[in-house]
């Protein structure tokens, strides 16, 4: 295209003109720039030169100490204990992974351990610290003070970590904390800072995991300075966080070491609780482990002992066991059909031996029968043909509801893990779950606490609390949060005619004193200590026609696994009661030989202040008891030490 | 024909085009170069082999592209704008569907010897082509809403690419390109205050649809935006960058600590200190001295240009000088703001001292540009 010179002219001038208005524009943004340099460097220069002097500003988060938990009494259960450890910042270190390697050559580190702290070091950004060694010898860790000229970068100290000083009384209950994994961040939304420092740690199970948010406290902050070596010059600033808030649980440390040590290599669970608090004074399962173990980071070769153990030293059968309850629930289906009116205390059940109904016959535990039974009686000796008689005339749902009443059936919020709702069967309920309808022998075995019934001890001992006061108690763990009490809640009352409950009462009285009582070896003597309860044997096989004629085989001759369950609900005192206790033996046969003693045994110790006094006890089993009490494997009340026994 | 060719008879031949060359820009780009050079020995620690030799490799190749640039008759590249512009926009696309990811971008194709970035191809390309479009112009036409249009097109369909990629910094600097040639060019103010209007819209926009399905910028984009809007409140996080960074510099007061003796850099303190911060360091070590002695040197780089593009009389290679120079004064603009707390992180180089291969060979390709329009003006 041809433009004229005039044209040409003109759009010249356009393009010079535009051409100083860029270059004026561009002049103003360089002078800006020229002010906001000398701003910066001239002066603001003392304040930021100050902050850059030597080295430059680190911020570090405190951690804060983790609350106690400790006993009804104000024993530690799960305290801090000083950890020396070994931090290295990649930054201060230059060449991390030669640093890492003199140092494993210094202080005891696994080369496994070595590979995994190299890796984490140069995971992270280089200034933060990473702890590499932790739990050190006092010896090993003034060495690496001694030596750290030569290790650049490391710097040795002192923190505090979770230590168990009852270890396994308290494993099920208490739990133990870990360092936070990546499922413990899952669905968090805004996690607390604390949860990113390397290593540290929470709880995982028990009250450490559901009491976290107490116990934990809130991080504080330091500013430091730190030179060109990387070695902290001074703190400048400091901003203490909240240390965690202490607990303290309703349980008695004493007691529960005395039932620990009671249950013994039993697979069992033991359970106190006081029949007008709820407090749970005692709350045993053996076999127990070390927490410890846990926090330390636990072996493979532990863990798989423990995992590979048929008594399951993990599970806290307390809370998580679900057994059926066997003739323990029979109060349940008494107090239902008295309430029902379809028997009377004084009600008469003639006691063939068996029962038939549509033309199955259901046995009593007794060949030969137990002939015209009363309530009394059918506590007492526990007849199960009474049962059969008087549940099939009040019906599953009635049965059901009573056992929901007494705790059954529930999940009780108190903060351990895994706590089971158990089962308390309904027409309804088969209805969901199996698709079927009830039939008249489901309700026979539930009578006597069989079939579909399940129950933890925990819920045992709830059910026996509230027979034993006649309100509706529910079970607490937690006594004091931060030194103060927390109120206790008022139990309403159970809505069951006085008269009932003393009926079913005094059947429990005749159970543990009577002549005839399935537990009257396991009676108590001191008028002041009287113990009521109820002893059960749950089968966890089915008996075939041909073994009942041929004789029933004895738990003795069965494999461990095969026998039945013992179990045994009592409480004590017998006129004012004050504790309720569920003693759940695995596999240990007959309730009144397994599980009676040890009930009365536990019981006694939390009566007392000591060990069971000798003179409760029957005069004829004095000289065994005195000598059981010796071999307990107690924990020494100076040392702390629980002694080691080898069995002879 | 145009303006150019006529005059041919007068443009200086052979080897005596190197005497007509604008040499005191010559010598200013290779001081602003080896001022680079030494930044980089110094933040290795005294090591030439980590990023400084590497980087005077570079620039060598560099200073030879940017001659063999210069000898070439200005027309020439007049004529190659629309297939230089055409083979960087597919180049760009080849990019946006095929490049390599790096840095959470698609931003590179990798040639085997060389990672091709079209990103950085496209910012002279570019101004190539409007420098082209608008010498094709009739200047009465220059505010037309369709002629308008077109360059808007040119500089925007390339953005957009840019930016998919995502490329933040890049983008900023192709879209302010543009818009310096087309305000060279003559075009109306309005338009350019009616764009203003619709920038301050957006970003209003861009506030309150934020955490909305509909926002508009990555939330890694919105989190430098709130650490340059208050650094302080995740001091160990995303505001760690600028705040180390303004110790460094602050720290370097009148006169600097001494060449090597800056100790943000030296512990590592300074985020990216060899490409993006490269400045800090400068500012640390050589004080406010040195920083503003930078900063003249860049403002004489871009002076000559201007001067060169006002004393040349063919359209085409006016504009392209001022493109090549608006450009390089953008870079330096975004580049320091960031570095000195006044804008937003973006990833921006300091042109000539950040290290990084392609983005030096592009520039010296634009002065070489430059250096062909200046040896083949009209006399």
């Amino acid at each position: 295209m041809r433009r004229t010179a005039r044209e040409t002219e003109e759009t010249a001038r356009t393009l010079t003109r535009r051409t100083l208005m860029l270059g004026g524009a561009m002049t103003a943004m360089v002078a800006i720039l020229g002010v906001r340099m000398r701003y910066l460097q001239v002066d603001q220069a003392d304040q930021f030169k100050l902050l850059a002097e030597e080295n430059r500003i680190n911020i570090r988060l405190i951690p804060p100490e983790r609350g106690l938990i400790q006993d009804r009494n104000g024993k530690i259960i799960a305290g801090n204990e000083q950890n020396y450890r070994v931090v290295i910042t990649r930054e201060a270190a230059g060449d991390a992974e030669l640093v890492l390697r003199r140092l494993a050559g210094v202080i005891p580190m696994t080369p496994e351990e070595l590979e995994r702290a190299i890796e984490e070091v140069n995971a992270l950004r280089a200034f933060v610290p990473v702890t590499v060694a932790e739990r050190l010898s006092w010896e090993d860790f003034s060495k690496v003070a001694l030596n750290a000229p030569a290790l650049p970068g490391i710097v040795p100290e002192v923190g505090l970590s979770r230590r168990y000083p009852l270890d396994r009384d308290f494993a099920h209950v208490v739990g133990y904390v870990g360092p936070v994994s990546d499922k413990d961040l899952e669905g968090l939304a805004e996690p607390d800072p604390l949860l990113r420092i390397p290593k540290f740690q929470i709880g995982k199970i028990g009250v450490e995991k559901w009491m976290e948010d107490t116990l934990r406290g809130k991080a504080g902050t330091k500013r430091i300075e730190v030179n060109s070596a990387g070695r902290v010059m001074r703190e400048l600033e400091r901003q203490e966080g909240d240390p965690g808030t202490d607990i303290r649980l309703t349980i008695d440390a004493d007691v529960q070491n005395f039932a620990q040590a009671r249950l013994g290599e039993e697979s069992a669970a033991a359970v106190v609780m006081d029949v007008t608090t709820g407090d749970l004074v005692c709350i045993a399962s053996s076999p127990s482990f070390d927490p410890n173990l846990f926090v330390r980071g636990i072996s493979h070769t532990d863990y798989n002992a423990l995992m590979e153990n048929d008594h399951r030293p993990l599970a806290n059968k307390t809370v998580s066991g679900a057994y059926p309850p066997g003739s323990t629930f029979k109060m349940v289906t008494a107090l239902a059909a008295l309430e029902a009116g379809v028997a009377t205390p004084d009600t008469r059940v003639r006691c063939p031996g068996f029962i038939e109904f549509g033309g199955r016959r259901f046995h009593c535990w007794k060949r030969g029968g137990h002939g015209t039974v009363s309530l009394e009686r059918s506590l007492s000796e526990s007849c199960d043909v009474y049962y059969y008689d008087i549940a099939q005339k009040v019906g599953i749902d009635k049965i059901a509801e009573m056992g929901r009443r007494l705790g059954l059936g529930q999940r009780f919020d108190i903060p351990m893990s895994a706590i089971t709702e158990g089962i308390m069967p309904n027409k309804q309920w088969k209805l969901e779950r199996h698709k079927a309808d009830w039939r008249i022998g489901d309700t026979i075995n539930a009578s006597i606490g069989q079939g579909y019934v399940l129950s933890s001890p925990l819920q045992l001992a709830v059910m026996t609390a509230r027979l034993a006061s006649g309100r509706a108690v529910s079970p607490r763990l937690v006594r004091m949060v931060n030194d103060q009490e927390l109120p206790v809640p008022e139990a309403p009352p159970l809505d069951i005619p006085a008269d009932h409950l003393a009926a079913v009462r005094q059947g429990m009285y005749e159970v543990v004193n009577g002549d005839t009582g399935t537990a009257k070896s396991s009676r108590i003597v001191d008028p002041t200590l009287i113990m009521a309860g109820k002893t059960g044997t749950s089968q966890v096989r089915n008996i075939s026609a041909a073994e009942r004629e041929a004789g029933v085989i004895s738990n003795e001759d069965l494999p461990w696994n095969r026998r039945d369950h013992a179990l045994f609900v009592g409480y004590a005192p017998y006129d004012a009661p004050r504790y309720a206790i569920a003693v759940v033996v695995e596999h240990g046969g007959g309730g009144s030989t397994a599980a009676a003693p040890i009930a009365r045994d536990i019981l006694l110790r939390a009566l007392s202040d000591g060990l069971p006094p000798l003179e409760a006890y029957p005069s004829s089993q004095r000289g065994r008891i005195e000598s059981m009490l010796n071999e307990l494997p107690l924990r020494d009340p100076v040392t702390g030490m629980t002694p080691v026994r080898t069995r002879a | 024909m145009s303006f150019l060719e006529y005059r041919l008879k007068q443009a200086p031949t052979g080897l005596r085009k190197v005497l007509y060359m604008n040499w005191p820009l010559v010598v200013l780009v290779t001081a602003v170069a080896s001022v680079g050079f030494l930044m980089l020995y110094s933040i290795a620690g005294g090591d030439l082999d980590e990023w400084a030799r590497p980087q005077m490799e570079r620039f060598g190749v560099g200073m030879v592209l940017m001659f063999i640039v210069a000898m070439v008759p200005i027309w020439f590249w007049r004529n190659m704008a629309g297939v230089a512009y055409l083979v960087a926009f597919i180049l760009l696309l080849i990019v946006e569907f095929f490049g390599d990811v790096g840095m959470g971008a698609q931003r590179w194709i990798d040639l085997g010897f060389i990672r091709l970035q079209p990103s950085e191809m496209m910012k002279f390309t570019l101004v190539m082509i409007l420098a082209a479009y608008y010498d094709w112009l009739d200047p009465k036409l220059v505010s037309r809403p369709l002629y308008v249009l077109i360059p808007v097109l040119l500089t925007v369909a390339p953005t957009v690419l840019v930016l998919m990629q995502p490329n933040l910094g890049t983008s900023i600097l192709l879209l302010l390109a543009g818009a310096a040639i087309m305000f060279a060019a003559g075009v109306s103010l309005w338009y350019f205050g009616a764009v203003l209007a619709l920038v301050v819209s957006v970003v209003v926009g861009v506030f309150t649809l934020r955490g909305t399905p509909w926002q508009f910028l990555h939330d890694y984009q919105y989190t430098r935006i709130d650490t340059f809007l208050n650094p302080g409140a995740d001091p160990l996080g995303a505001g760690y960058n600028i705040i180390q960074a303004q110790i460094a510099l602050g720290s370097g007061g009148w006169s600097g600590k001494g060449f090597m003796q800056g100790t943000q850099s030296r512990l590592n303190f300074l985020p990216e200190k060899h490409t993006d911060f490269i400045f800090t360091t400068l500012a640390e070590e050589f004080g406010f001295i040195g920083a503003f002695s930078l900063l003249t040197l860049y403002a004489l780089i871009i002076g000559f240009c201007l001067v060169a593009a006002l004393q040349n009389r063919d359209r085409f290679s006016s504009l392209l000088i001022l493109g090549v120079a608006a450009n390089f004064f953008f870079y330096i603009a975004v580049n320091l703001s960031m570095v000195m707390g006044m804008a937003p992180v973006v990833g921006v180089p300091l042109p000539l001292l950040s290290y990084g291969g392609s983005a030096m060979l592009v520039l010296l390709v634009g002065f070489g540009l430059v250096q062909s329009a200046h040896v083949h003006r009209p006399r």
